[in-house]
């Protein structure tokens, strides 16, 4: 049994679109999700991404179809505390997700929601924050210090309830270069050395290239699935919904249409350089 | 990023910063009503004197305090002058309508002094206790307002949220600025009602974002499982210490000296 479970979610927002008729943002939406996985759920801005974020932890109930977390139905309000504790969810804006003004206090936010004892706090706050490698700004107040920073201390207020898995909602969208990699390679780090299932949710190419596994979104419906090299092979199924490739596998892709002889095509720079460098050498 | 120092918290190792915070928060209550108790001159040097000493024991540089006194310096003046001038009894001097009396001389001279204690004291306080400090004793002092249905918890978390997004929204409200000026606003010249005028394009899309924020924040707090006060524990316990309990001796020693010195010397006031 998969750990995330959701079966033909269809859903809408209650306000009235322009044409006056509500259009359904999730259409039939159905994966699975296993412990210890790493998942990136990829789609342009309105392709229903950042909805089926908000479903996995029960802030959003599935009109028709369900949403099983381990085994528990988010629709069961009285399974909601159970689901959100196992499932954190980090947003995209790190400003707007702090809630103390001392980046400890913060941590401790969650595990104080569920009534843990105090000493254990402390021990899950310093836990978290080394896992996050922030323990150095425990005392430091949100607003001091950088954009990938505040979204490892966001990450860090998850860690602290103990979750099995973090949901992820473009938590690099509002992030210089550098922020984007202290967060990435941290959910990298956890997803291999705390065994924690890792659902990314992006619209970087790059980004979804980490995970094991990658399912691409469109207009509220599943458009494919697959390993990242299975999904970015099909190069015109996603130019023709907007959506690009990585640049190494545009480029040999191009090629490819040239007639140069490629195999298969590469996802990262070092890769394509190794593939191209084997190609000229006669 | 200019430095925001929020409540005016002076951080430094002195005994007072390491008294529990409820603590400071009843003491500065009994003080400041034990201050306007002092009805002559050795009760009100004596009371000084305890305030003086509290203020060497923060640590914190004078520098500081005389900072925080140079702000209500005016209504002191005003106060004192208003008491002075309105006194009653026997005029010692008199002209058109100002008239000059012992008592208001003697009225003026303690509105003075207490008005300067207790911004002493209160500057004590917020020195030498961090804000989040502050909030959360409020939080544990007000408890049993609970019993009358005050929502106690939630006034505490809207203190913390407040005094977390203060240094956010300044940020945003300079970059707004910024935008605007960008864009032809003047925000310097002309007079009062055109300047304020011109704050209107800068506060409008500040609530716009402020209430952005809240929602957003709104679900993060849901995504952390926040559902109120009920079955929530706290990582910072307070405890009462050894130390909490010698500041509680002193201040009932300033409060029976006070009452001793009232009664021995004839009241002035």
């Amino acid at each position: 049994m998969d750990f995330i479970s959701v079966q033909n979610v269809t859903f809408q927002y209650d306000e009235q679109g322009e044409s006056g008729k509500n259009k359904l943002v999730l259409d039939d939406v159905s994966f699975g999700v296993k412990k210890g996985e790493f998942v990136a759920v990829l789609g342009h801005n309105g392709s229903g991404k950042s909805t089926i974020a908000k479903h996995l932890n029960a802030m959003l109930i599935p009109l028709s179809g369900k949403v099983y977390i381990d085994g528990m139905d988010t629709s069961d309000e009285s399974l909601t505390f159970d689901i959100r504790r196992r499932v954190g969810l980090v947003l995209q804006n790190p400003d707007n997700q702090l809630v103390a003004s001392v980046v400890e206090e913060d941590v401790a936010f969650g595990p104080e929601n569920i009534g843990i004892p105090s000493d254990e706090i402390r021990e899950r706050v310093d836990e978290a924050l080394k896992a996050v490698d922030m323990y150095d700004h425990r005392l430091k107040a949100p607003y001091k210090l950088s954009g990938g920073q505040k979204q490892r201390v966001a990450i860090a207020g998850i860690i602290a309830m103990k979750p099995d898995c973090i949901v992820l909602d473009e938590p690099t969208a509002m992030l210089d270069p550098q922020g984007r990699e202290e967060v990435l390679s941290t959910v990298l780090k956890l997803n291999k050395e705390n065994g924690i299932t890792i659902v990314l949710i992006t619209h970087y190419m790059e980004e979804a290239v980490l995970a094991e596994k990658v399912y691409v979104m469109d207009s509220g419906k599943m458009l494919t699935s697959g390993t990242p090299r299975e999904v970015f092979s099909q190069v015109e199924l996603m130019k023709k919904h907007r959506l690009d490739v990585p640049q190494a596998t545009e480029l040999c892709h191009k090629l490819r249409a040239c007639g140069v002889e490629i195999k298969e095509l590469p996802l990262t720079e070092e890769e394509c350089t190794a593939m191209l460098r084997e190609v000229m050498t006669p | 990023m200019r430095d925001i120092t929020l409540g005016q918290y002076f951080p430094a190792d002195s005994v007072l910063h390491r008294l529990d915070p409820r603590v400071k928060i009843v003491s500065l209550i009994a003080y400041i009503a034990l201050i306007f108790c002092t009805f002559n001159y050795c009760s009100l040097a004596f009371a000084a004197v305890s305030v003086l000493t509290i203020v060497l024991l923060s640590k914190v540089p004078l520098k500081m305090y005389l900072k925080s006194l140079k702000v209500i310096i005016i209504i002191v003046i005003i106060t004192s002058l208003l008491n002075l001038f309105y006194g009653t009894g026997e005029p010692i001097f008199q002209w058109w309508i100002i008239k000059v009396t012992w008592a208001g001389i003697h009225n003026a001279i303690f509105v003075c002094i207490r008005i300067v204690c207790l911004i002493l004291l209160s500057s004590a306080l917020t020195f030498t206790t961090s804000p989040t400090d502050l909030t959360d004793a409020l939080e544990r002092l007000m408890k049993p307002l609970k019993l009358l249905r005050i929502p106690v918890h939630e006034i505490a978390m809207m203190m913390t949220i407040a005094l977390r997004f203060v240094p956010t929204l300044l940020e945003e409200t300079d970059k707004i600025m910024a935008a605007q000026k960008a864009r032809g606003a003047d925000m310097e010249s002309g007079n009062l009602i055109k300047r304020v005028k011109a704050l209107v394009p800068v506060l409008v899309p500040l609530f716009v974002s402020a209430f952005r924020r809240a929602y957003e924040l709104a679900v993060a707090m849901e995504c952390r499982c926040y559902h109120g006060g009920d079955g929530r524990t706290r990582m910072k316990q307070l405890h009462m210490q050894v130390r909490d309990i010698w500041s509680v001796v002193f201040t009932l020693v300033v409060i029976a000296g006070v009452v001793l010195l009232n009664i021995f010397f004839h009241y002035v006031v």
